[in-house]
């Protein structure tokens, strides 16, 4: 088990160096000369090449990718265009944000997907399991950008109970423990629900009904057990496996809430995303993208970790 | 006595032959008789391909121009004489912009699928008939495409190339491309130790001939319909970048960008404003049924 753990943390490492690597390369993949988002396009020739100096820009690309990760690795993500300022200082509040979007959004989402999954894997075939697997497949085929838009339309222009923009009352973005502001969170999370719900519901109804299927189902319900007994059983079988697609569920969470982020301007990496892409600000961009994948790689690997831990079926040396 | 019942050899002879004649049908013959007595994928299947007959004879079918607006017809509600869905924010018809609309959302959620298809399949069912390190290079690589969600790796591309729909579907296929090549590379790697491949390789035949014959006929059909349920996604996901300005430009007819221009239109017009979405939503709702119809009739697992 021991060894296990060491050598998945170190399977990690290189995955976590090409994500960086990926996300070096999106400021080099992306049209025109880095240099222009650095200088005004009005510089004279000689300070361009200070400027040029100064960054690295001359040295040939591998050099510059090392001496991008020695100053990323030191917490520098570099600076915004738009703004000025270092961009782990945005970045920072912002992840606040979409963490408290995605992990309300989360629970939410994994026990109504639980309780679906959990009856129509119970009752395969029966009008519950149809009802269920319904709103499963309309969970994960509807946009969710554009449900969001359905709630405001319902409950904030029609039935005015529910603010439609923002994180706080007056546009702050500083959270605090109230109605004020717990009411902005409703239909973000609401809507951003929707996916893990659809997701889960599918995933828990397919690890269920395979589990009844097995003998000592059969075998404990001979034995005389009360449904309540039987049914903790199967919990106990089905949990590693629905615990980990609902921890990379928040991962996707995480990555996946930009869009809802921007229809709630809600103000986390999403809206802070969005933003940086409308004034093609490449370095918050690049940083975003990169704190974001690095969080979904940590939580791979701790979804792995905990799989092998819970389960003793799997055996890993 | 003997004579009128059969003996359990006969039954068991008759049982092999009824056996025999159902296989003889032909395995598609199989997948169309199971598909055709499930409503709900035949109901989808025509669904969408209603919406594709009116989106390819859009021209012919849309009744004004999805290109001209007028100032003072803005934002008409539902039902309005000439305009039944509205009009959007320019004054252009609803109706009309939808039905225009679906070309692009269709391309675009078809598309890199559709590439993503061959380019996933070649590349899987090489790392899973090559193995060794063939199959590490290719698979290692995936590995880094999965340690981005889905909607996060199109973002970040599309948003690093700039908007677009050429470089929207890139982004989209190299969000694919990896799932799909996880698919083929593990449905390949199952086939490859069955019997009759080492019978084939015993008897002479090259490996481009085993792929060719023995390989892709066993693997094209579970990465097919895995591929049509990527479908949804990909309309979801490129509509999405639409909504966020990195898919279509305007004026160009979206729903995803419709959606977009539409969403200050909400405190005016909220019927209106939600159709595009509506349309998104029907769409992928279909082809995910459809898709699911199809694993059943082929009794794909997974």
């Amino acid at each position: 088990m021991f060894l296990y753990l060491i050598r998945r943390i170190l399977y990690a490492v290189p995955i976590a160096l090409a994500v960086g690597f990926f996300c070096f390369m999106l400021v080099q993949i992306a049209p025109g000369d880095p240099i222009n988002a650095i200088v005004p396009p009005d510089a004279p020739g000689d300070v361009v090449e200070q400027v040029r100096r100064d960054y690295g820009l001359d040295k040939p690309l591998p050099v510059q990718f090392g001496l991008w990760l020695f100053k990323v690795v030191q917490g520098d993500l570099g600076r915004s265009l738009a703004t000025g300022r270092p961009v782990w200082s945005d970045l920072s509040t912002a992840i606040g944000n979409t963490l408290m979007l995605a992990t309300c959004a989360a629970l939410l989402g994994f026990i109504i997907g639980c309780l679906l999954g959990g009856v129509a894997g119970t009752f395969r075939g029966s009008i519950l399991d149809r009802v269920a697997t319904t709103i499963a497949v309309a969970g994960v085929s509807v946009p969710h950008y554009w449900l969001g838009m359905v709630l405001v339309v319902i409950f904030s222009v029609q039935l005015n109970w529910l603010p439609a923009m923002g994180a706080g009352p007056g546009g702050s973005s500083d959270w605090a423990w109230n109605w004020e502001h717990m009411q902005h969170l409703v239909l973000p999370a609401v809507t951003l629900a929707v996916i893990p719900m659809g997701i889960v519901t599918r995933t828990v109804r397919g690890i269920v009904a395979e589990i009844m299927n097995q003998e000592f189902v059969t075998a404990l319900r001979g034995k005389g057990l009360r449904r309540l007994d039987v049914f903790l059983h199967v919990v106990k079988n089905a949990a590693p496996n629905a615990l980990a697609v609902m921890g990379l569920q928040l991962g996707y969470l995480m990555g996946g809430s930009i869009l809802v982020e921007t229809v709630f301007s809600w103000p986390g990496t999403g809206l802070l995303l969005n933003s940086a892409i409308f004034q093609r600000d490449l370095p918050v961009l690049q940083g975003t993208i990169l704190v974001l994948a690095m969080f979904f790689v940590a939580l791979n690997l701790l979804v792995d970790l905990m799989q092998t831990a819970l389960d003793p079926r799997i055996k890993r040396a | 006595m003997s004579s009128t019942t059969p003996t359990a050899a006969e039954a068991e002879l008759a049982v092999q032959a009824r056996q025999a004649a159902v296989r003889s049908q032909g395995y598609w013959a199989g997948v169309w008789k199971r598909v055709r007595r499930d409503p709900v994928t035949i109901a989808c299947a025509i669904v969408l391909l209603a919406m594709l007959l009116v989106i390819v004879f859009a021209p012919l079918v849309a009744p004004h121009d999805p290109y001209q607006g007028s100032m003072i017809r803005r934002l008409r509600g539902l039902g309005t004489t000439n305009y039944p869905l509205g009009t959007d924010e320019l004054g252009r018809d609803m109706l009309t912009r939808l039905i225009h609309g679906g070309r692009l959302s269709w391309f675009m959620g078809i598309v890199p699928v559709a590439l993503a298809f061959v380019i996933g399949t070649t590349l899987g069912v090489l790392a899973g008939y090559a193995g060794g390190r063939v199959n590490m290079a290719i698979m290692r690589t995936t590995d880094v495409f999965y340690a981005f969600p889905s909607v996060l790796l199109a973002v970040a591309i599309s948003g690093a190339l700039g908007a677009g729909i050429f470089n929207a579907i890139l982004a989209l296929t190299m969000v694919f491309v990896p799932q799909i090549i996880r698919v083929a590379e593990s449905v390949t790697t199952s086939v490859r130790n069955l019997d009759f491949v080492d019978a084939a390789r015993s008897s002479g035949a090259g490996a481009f001939t085993i792929v060719r014959v023995h390989v892709l006929g066993n693997v094209l059909g579970p990465i097919f319909v895995y591929a049509t349920g990527l479908i949804s996604v990909c309309m979801i996901l490129s509509s999405g970048l639409s909504f966020l300005g990195l898919g279509t430009k305007p004026p160009e007819p979206e729903w995803g960008l419709m959606l977009n221009t539409l969403r200050t239109a909400i405190y005016v017009q909220p019927w209106v404003a939600v159709l595009p979405g509506a349309c998104i939503f029907v769409t992928s709702i279909c082809f995910n049924m459809l898709s699911d119809g199809l694993r059943q009739a082929m009794d794909v697992k997974g």
